[in-house]
């Protein structure tokens, strides 16, 4: 699954939305393994504050990353209405926390719109493109760039 | 995946195991212990891997194999003795006989010339053993696929002697012969391509249809061939059945030959009677030994009177009985035994959360509920050992394939090395013995090419020109320790130090203890080698060796003794999956240390705790002073140290043998846990070696005791406080 540009114009594909604070974000829904609820996660030491720790997903252990403070946005306090957005990025199977899931929509390509230059470039990095629903403004969150790739964390 | 592909993989698996017992046979054969059973299973492994060759059309590895077994042929009857010199002939045709199953196996082109030079040695042997008049044996268009054949083979080359003889052959199989799925159509099929032959059907031995036994064999044949081969290719067509049936083999016009000393007209193969007489003799064995028995007994009163008529049936008889003592195997993918084992570990965990969930629930102890659940404990540990059990291997496959560095590196330096493994029964999990290879590789090839000198230093020296590299391996206290030694010159300490000086590893000025510069050589870029040879400096340095011993949750440490010689020794887990370990709790968070890092634990008192610098700590236990980690500081948990009275200290022993004491709060339990992987879906975090899954469900960090000591001498890690009592 390739997020690196915008969607094809020519594709219809199906995308979760969600909420993180009161921003609206998607993911392709061919990525997402499950959706579940909030479980206290275990705290890794020496890794950036978005990395929320780890949980026990039937066996292995998945780490957790707090989109909000991803994008730069107050962390979220996980209540037990918080979601947690299981994905596949290439091999590792990473778990998104955000506060809701609000929407499975289909797409047309030509919807998609180029991200507007007034985010910053951290922001810029992991945003794939905007999409309008309904006067809502949806962003696709490119899973490439949300984890701290390996370098990065033995850095 | 159709058939035949099944069919080649099932072989190229056999192969490989038939390599191995090649190359033990070999070793054992190079001590000059060898028995004829040795040299016999040696053969029957290069005959097994030609024959089935020959089934793949693998022409490269048919004419190699059957060069081999010429040579291998010739120690068998005698004709050529298992010295020195023949013997590493031998093993370096080991080694290229394993290339090419490698080669055929992955469908990689085969270039003559990688076996041909070896293939020369074997000839030069052989050709030396029984001079010129055989040379025709060799020729590769003579040879003939034995038994395994799928009955498509051209029949070229058999008319190579014009002289035909007569056979009479009987072959009477036994139940075993077909217990052992064997085909006697085939043998019948492979005689009668040998030659013109009449076969007969003896059936008079075939009882009532109510006295059938449906397992039994009760049919023989007498089979009259005629044929241009010689008595040796004969038998060899009853090779694989010979000791499940009774075989004769007759050439009647040169029956009474043996006892004549010049055969009459035998231009052809002037050996063969003496040959046929062999195979007759030892068909006839069996009722040798029970006629000799009551002879034995007899003389059983005096029992050192040298009896020599009735010894060689009695080594025969121990040879029968010694064969069926082969241990029954299976083959199992290992994703099977993967699945398993993390099957297993599910199951470990399952039943310590219902565990939990019991004591929860205030359920008295002698309750039925109670006791049931302790037996699932024993029942779940049981298999957990049983599991592990399945995938771990003995070490000797790899210790096998270091005899082959051994050989190569020191015909590459031009050294003589003497290479001697122990315990090489030792049993380690497959993934950790899979991933010894590289780092093992590595020390092999450094013990001889670096760690070993010059045959003339040596005997300069005053040591054997010989060197001796030595591979063992051992179980000690719940790990595996494998040591790499070499009677070298052992460390060049001042040059060690002067080279990491050069290489700017070291302040010029620094003072180094002899095991601080002994353990220089690990560092990332340190090489001593004056002029990087193609076998030790591939860029790979023993940082690398350390590392991946590292990643197996291992230790290595070295030992050396100027002029004696050096030894590098791993002390690694026996698996990657369980680890027992002690449950610590540090500021709210549940933390597991291997248990194999813990000296021991107390309880510091204050008076006992001194600062040292601006936030520095150590502790005093039995007068020695050793640092004091607060693991909660040091992870980023908490910012200020905890009271050292208030918690309980651990005393840990690093892999280089230095000591600290880790503070925490308390500690929980004492169990074992099973290891989960951070690095699949995150990454190597810095004192974390792996999480695994505790009681209630919740992932707990397995401490990385090494990394965490080190990062409190550079102190590099600035802690973010960041997580207060938990998420």
């Amino acid at each position: 699954m390739t997020e690196s540009s915008l969607p094809g114009t020519n594709d219809n594909r199906e995308f979760v939305a969600f909420r993180v604070g009161s921003q609206e974000f998607c993911v392709d829904i061919m990525c997402v393994r499950e959706i579940r609820g909030w479980t206290a996660a275990t705290p890794l030491p020496h890794t950036p504050d978005y990395v929320r720790g780890v949980i026990n997903l039937r066996g292995a252990v998945l780490p957790i990353v707090d989109l909000a403070s991803r994008f730069g946005l107050p962390e979220t306090e996980p209540t037990p209405r918080s979601v947690i957005i299981v994905v596949q990025i290439s091999k590792q199977v990473v778990g998104l926390l955000v506060d809701a899931v609000s929407d499975i929509f289909t797409t047309t390509g030509a919807s998609w719109q180029p991200t507007p230059e007034i985010a910053s470039d951290n922001v810029k990095s992991m945003v794939g493109g905007i999409y309008a629903l309904d006067g809502r403004m949806i962003s696709l969150v490119l899973l490439n760039s949300i984890i701290p790739t390996a370098e990065k964390v033995a850095a | 995946m159709d058939v035949m592909d099944t069919i080649r993989q099932t072989f190229f698996q056999e192969c490989s195991e038939q390599l191995t017992e090649m190359e033990s046979g070999l070793l054992v054969m190079s001590e000059g212990e060898a028995d004829s059973d040795t040299i016999n299973a040696v053969f029957r492994a290069v005959h097994s891997i030609k024959g089935g060759a020959g089934a793949f059309k693998l022409e490269a590895l048919v004419q190699f194999a059957h060069k081999f077994e010429t040579a291998l042929d010739h120690i068998r009857s005698g004709k050529l003795a298992a010295g020195g010199d023949v013997m590493k002939v031998l093993l370096r045709a080991a080694d290229i006989l394993s290339d090419l199953v490698d080669a055929s196996r992955d469908d990689v082109a085969i270039e003559p010339d990688t076996w041909q030079a070896s293939a020369d040695e074997l000839l030069a042997l052989t050709a030396s053993a029984d001079g010129a008049e055989d040379e025709d044996d060799f020729g590769s268009i003579d040879f003939q696929p034995a038994l395994i054949d799928f009955g498509d083979t051209p029949s070229d080359g058999i008319a190579i002697e014009p002289l035909t003889s007569t056979f009479n052959i009987g072959f009477r199989p036994k139940p075993e012969l077909y217990g052992n799925a064997n085909e006697t159509i085939l043998v019948l099929r492979e005689l009668s391509r040998m030659g013109t032959t009449q076969i007969a059907c003896d059936t008079s031995d075939i009882p009532s249809l109510d006295d059938i036994d449906p397992a039994g064999a009760y049919i023989s044949w007498t089979i009259a061939l005629d044929t241009t081969e010689n008595a040796d290719a004969v038998a060899s067509v009853f090779e694989f059945v010979d000791t499940d049936a009774d075989i004769s083999i007759e050439q009647p016009s040169s029956f009474s030959l043996p006892d004549l000393p010049e055969p009459f007209k035998f231009s052809a193969s002037t050996d063969a009677p003496v040959e046929v007489a062999e195979v007759i003799e030892s068909v006839e064995a069996p009722s040798a030994v029970v006629e000799a028995a009551p002879v034995i007994r007899e003389e059983a009163t005096a029992p050192v009177v040298p009896f020599p008529a009735a010894a060689p049936p009695q080594q025969t008889a121990a040879k029968t009985d010694a064969k069926p003592a082969a241990l029954a195997t299976i083959r199992v993918e290992f994703d099977r035994v993967d699945r398993l084992i993390n099957l297993v570990g599910e199951l470990v965990i399952n039943q310590a959360m219902l565990s939990q969930r019991v004591a929860e629930s205030n359920i008295s102890n002698s309750s039925p509920i109670a006791v049931g659940l302790e037996e699932l404990e024993q029942l779940t540990r049981e298999i957990q050992e049983g599991v592990m059990g399945i995938s771990a291997q003995p070490v000797k496959p790899l210790f096998q394939r270091m005899g082959r560095i051994v050989r190569e590196v020191s015909d590459a330096t031009g050294k003589e090395v003497r290479f001697k493994t122990e315990g090489d029964a030792t049993e380690v999990d497959k993934t950790v013995v899979e991933r010894l290879a590289d780092p093992l590789t590595h020390m092999i090839r450094n013990a001889v090419d670096h760690g070993l000198e010059t045959p003339e230093a040596r005997v300069a020296a005053g040591k054997p020109a010989e060197g001796v590299v030595r591979l063992t391996a051992a179980h000690r206290s719940g790990r595996i320790v494998i040591e790499v030694s070499d009677d070298g010159a052992g460390i060049n300490r001042a040059k060690v130090r002067e080279s990491a000086i050069k290489k700017g590893l070291i302040p010029a000025d620094v003072q180094l203890t002899d095991s601080e510069i002994d353990n220089l050589l690990f560092l990332p870029g340190f090489s001593t080698a004056n002029s990087i040879s193609n076998i030790s400096g591939r860029g790979v340095g023993m940082d690398v060796v350390k590392r991946s011993i590292q990643a197996l949750g291992g230790r290595i440490s070295i030992t050396s003794r100027p002029g004696k010689g050096s030894t590098f020794s791993l002390s690694l887990p026996l698996t990657l999956a369980v680890l027992d370990g002690m449950v610590v709790c540090v500021n709210g968070q549940t933390l597991v240390l291997p248990l194999t890092a813990i000296v021991e634990t107390l309880k510091p008192k204050e008076q006992d705790v001194h600062c040292l610098g601006a936030d520095g700590r150590v502790m005093a236990i039995r007068s020695t002073f050793v640092p004091l980690i607060d693991v909660g500081v040091k992870l980023g948990f908490r910012r200020t140290t905890l009271n050292p009275s208030a918690g309980v200290a651990i005393l840990i022993e690093t892999e280089n043998g230095s000591r600290s004491a880790l503070l925490v709060d308390s500690i929980q339990d004492q169990r074992q846990v099973v290891i989960k992987s951070l690095e699949t879906n995150y990454g190597n975090v810095s004192g974390i070696a792996a999480a695994t899954i505790l009681g209630d469900g919740r992932v707990a960090l397995i401490l990385d005791v090494d990394s965490l000591v080190k990062a409190s001498d550079v102190d590099q890690l600035a802690p973010e406080l960041r997580y207060g009592t938990g998420g």
